[in-house]
């Protein structure tokens, strides 16, 4: 299905979750990459060794969830964007989805943004809790959501501002 | 309609100038093609078929298809998407094949 | 300047393979000439703004307008590079002399070897009303919107959900424009499917086997019609939609801009995998009229990682064949080769692999 409609399944992301005692430790990547394509920038960011080299470029990356710390530098050097992390220790009820942004103009920290989910379907408004810039060259911006828990594998996009142009 | 706000790119913008189209006075910026002065107030289309008169507007932007041949200072059958906009110039739209005076 | 210009290699198109077949064959320390019809180098990576894929041999997670300046200060920081911009080449003649057009005057070149890097160009589909003023191909939108900054229109109709049409409505996205959906006739997404998804979270539909009825408007663009396809691609009647839109958008595929090797009496043959006529040639990149050699979507359309990679391989041989670099050529050659492979290797490129096994099965021998 995710080849016709471009909404990755609920098998999809099954694939690609850490167990509940996982999620229960703190941060964790979700890395959302289900076809082989020639790409593995993510595995040479990953400074934890938690994304093993790829044998095969077009491999699907393999991500060690114990060796993950959910540092989030995966992330931002997805070309991508199919990387999240998920933090599920927020608080007992709340957890945090950082997502990878690159539309303008920026939602800031405290702002309540609508999230979506993978076919761009509202979930809710939210708080931005914290936004973390590229820098100069990467460019795409890390926006930490705070969200349900049950929504935390949900939430995976914030709804784009007006439109933006002159005259 | 031009872009003020963009996530990735910065847009250096020439000098602003002025030039006329069909007469009318109107404003772009000095390094962008004439096309792309039209587009951003708003002018797509850019002149009409020579046999059925059906309009013509942009389509490649690069200089291959010849769908936006207009006259600039006389000279007809410029590809004003290629063409860079100059202050004062003047863009008219052209009738059939155009000719030299 | 002399009548004829004198150069060891001629590269034609100033694009990702043609920059990268310059910085290569200089490296070596050949003489290159870079002949690129637009004011500036760099062909379409300028205009793009996502990152890209690949390793770090092919810069990947860089941006392709970054990927595209980088590359344009390697070849301005070398000497042994010039290039003329605003310059057509025009024809290649049986005793080996270009012409060319530049800013006004007729050009004639007469190089040792010749890379031909002229890229491909945007294919057209027949559907009523199709040469309404707001129909663009998306190499125009990209233009527009990323080279000088002008929105195409209000709300898009995008056809095509290759990676073009992918990226081309991010990038609309990015730039502030409604993309009222992507509609392709196959029954599934040609692009990469992250780039489906990251367009698909957005609120983009993507509607595969749907096809365009038709466009309508007086004057420009006002809206179209769409609607869904059985399995043998016909119009399932009453599944038609009308979407009001501004501007459709074509990507609907790319052919390689072979002219000049028909011209040049390259021996051609059409391979549907590689989109359309390319001229058969040995792996090295070599066509059948010895020392003209091809690199990028001239031969075969592909993405621009392997143009970066088949331009390095095309400079390196072209410059080894005039005795440059004999201790090192055949090692990057090597690398080169085995770059091509793993870029190919995976199910995208499996594709291009089988295109390029039939242009070489038959009559490739010779070369």
């Amino acid at each position: 299905m995710l080849n016709k409609t471009g909404i990755p399944t609920a098998e999809d992301v099954k694939t690609v979750s850490p167990s509940e005692e996982r999620f229960n430790k703190g941060p964790v990547a979700i890395i959302e990459c289900f076809q082989e394509i020639p790409c593995n920038p993510c595995t040479e960011a990953c400074k934890q060794g938690a994304i093993q080299p790829m044998e095969d470029i077009n491999n699907l990356p393999k991500l060690d969830f114990n060796q993950c710390n959910g540092c989030g530098v995966c992330l931002s050097r997805c070309p991508g964007l199919a990387i999240f992390i998920v933090d599920a220790t927020y608080s007992a009820t709340e957890a945090i989805v950082r997502i990878p942004f690159e539309y303008a103009p920026v939602p800031q920290v405290g702002e309540k943004v609508v999230g979506l989910n993978r076919a761009g379907e509202e979930l809710g408004t939210f708080n931005v809790h914290k936004v973390q810039s590229g820098g100069q060259k990467n460019k795409t911006y890390t926006i930490w959501l705070v969200v349900p828990k049950d929504l935390a594998m949900d939430v995976r996009g914030i709804r784009l501002g007006g439109i933006r142009h002159a005259n | 309609m031009r872009i003020t706000e963009h996530p990735i790119l910065d847009f250096k913008r020439g000098e602003e100038v002025t030039f006329f189209y069909d007469g009318q006075e109107l404003k772009g910026f000095e390094g962008e093609t004439i096309a792309a002065a039209l587009h951003a107030v708003g002018v797509r289309v850019l002149g009409h078929s020579q046999t059925m008169h059906r309009p013509r507007g942009l389509f490649c932007a690069i200089g291959n298809c010849s769908s936006c041949l207009m006259v600039v200072n006389g000279e007809p059958n410029v590809r004003i998407c290629v063409e860079k906009l100059k202050s004062g110039m003047r863009v008219e739209t052209q009738q059939g094949k155009g000719c030299l005076k | 300047m002399p009548k004829v210009k004198e150069i060891e290699i001629l590269i034609i198109g100033g694009g990702p393979a043609g920059l990268s077949a310059a910085s290569a064959a200089a490296d070596l320390g050949a003489s290159v000439l870079v002949l690129e019809r637009d004011d500036k180098p760099g062909g379409q990576l300028v205009k793009q703004t996502h990152k890209f894929f690949g390793s770090k041999k092919q810069y990947a997670g860089d941006r392709g307008y970054q990927i595209g300046n980088f590359l344009i200060e390697q070849c301005e920081k070398n000497p042994k590079v010039e290039v003329w911009n605003e310059t057509t080449a025009l024809g290649i003649y049986e005793d080996g002399v270009v012409t060319a057009e530049g800013q006004g005057k007729h050009l004639k070149i007469n190089p040792e070897k010749i890379i031909v890097a002229t890229g491909a160009s945007e294919k057209m589909i027949a559907f009523p009303n199709n040469d309404l003023p707001g129909i663009y191909g998306a190499g125009a939108v990209q233009t527009l919107m990323n080279v000088y900054g002008i929105v195409p229109g209000q709300r898009v109709l995008m056809i095509g959900a290759g990676n073009i049409g992918l990226i081309v409505s991010y990038q609309l996205l990015q730039a502030g424009v409604e993309v009222a959906g992507i509609i392709e006739a196959a029954p599934t997404i040609g692009g990469y499917l992250v780039h489906a998804s990251k367009i698909r979270r957005a609120g983009v539909p993507i509607l595969t086997s749907h096809t365009i009825i038709e466009a309508y408007g007086q004057e420009s663009v006002e809206g179209a019609v769409i609607g869904k396809l059985d399995e043998q691609w016909q119009l399932i009647p009453g599944t038609e939609q009308d979407l009001k839109v501004d501007v459709i958008c074509l990507a609907v595929g790319l052919s390689p801009l072979t002219e000049l090797c028909f011209q040049a009496d390259c021996q051609m043959k059409y391979v549907p995998e590689l989109s359309g006529h390319v001229p058969l040639r040995n792996k090295y990149l070599e066509t059948t009229r010895l020392g003209l050699y091809v690199a990028g979507d001239v031969s075969g359309v592909e993405e621009a990682s392997s143009a970066m990679v088949e331009g390095r391989l095309a400079g390196i041989c072209a410059a080894y064949s005039l005795g440059y670099g004999n201790d090192v050529a055949p090692k990057l050659q090597a690398e080169a080769l085995a770059e091509l492979s793993e870029l190919r290797a995976g199910p995208a490129g499996q594709k291009t692999l089988k295109g390029i096994i039939k242009l070489m099965d038959k009559g490739g021998a010779a070369c």
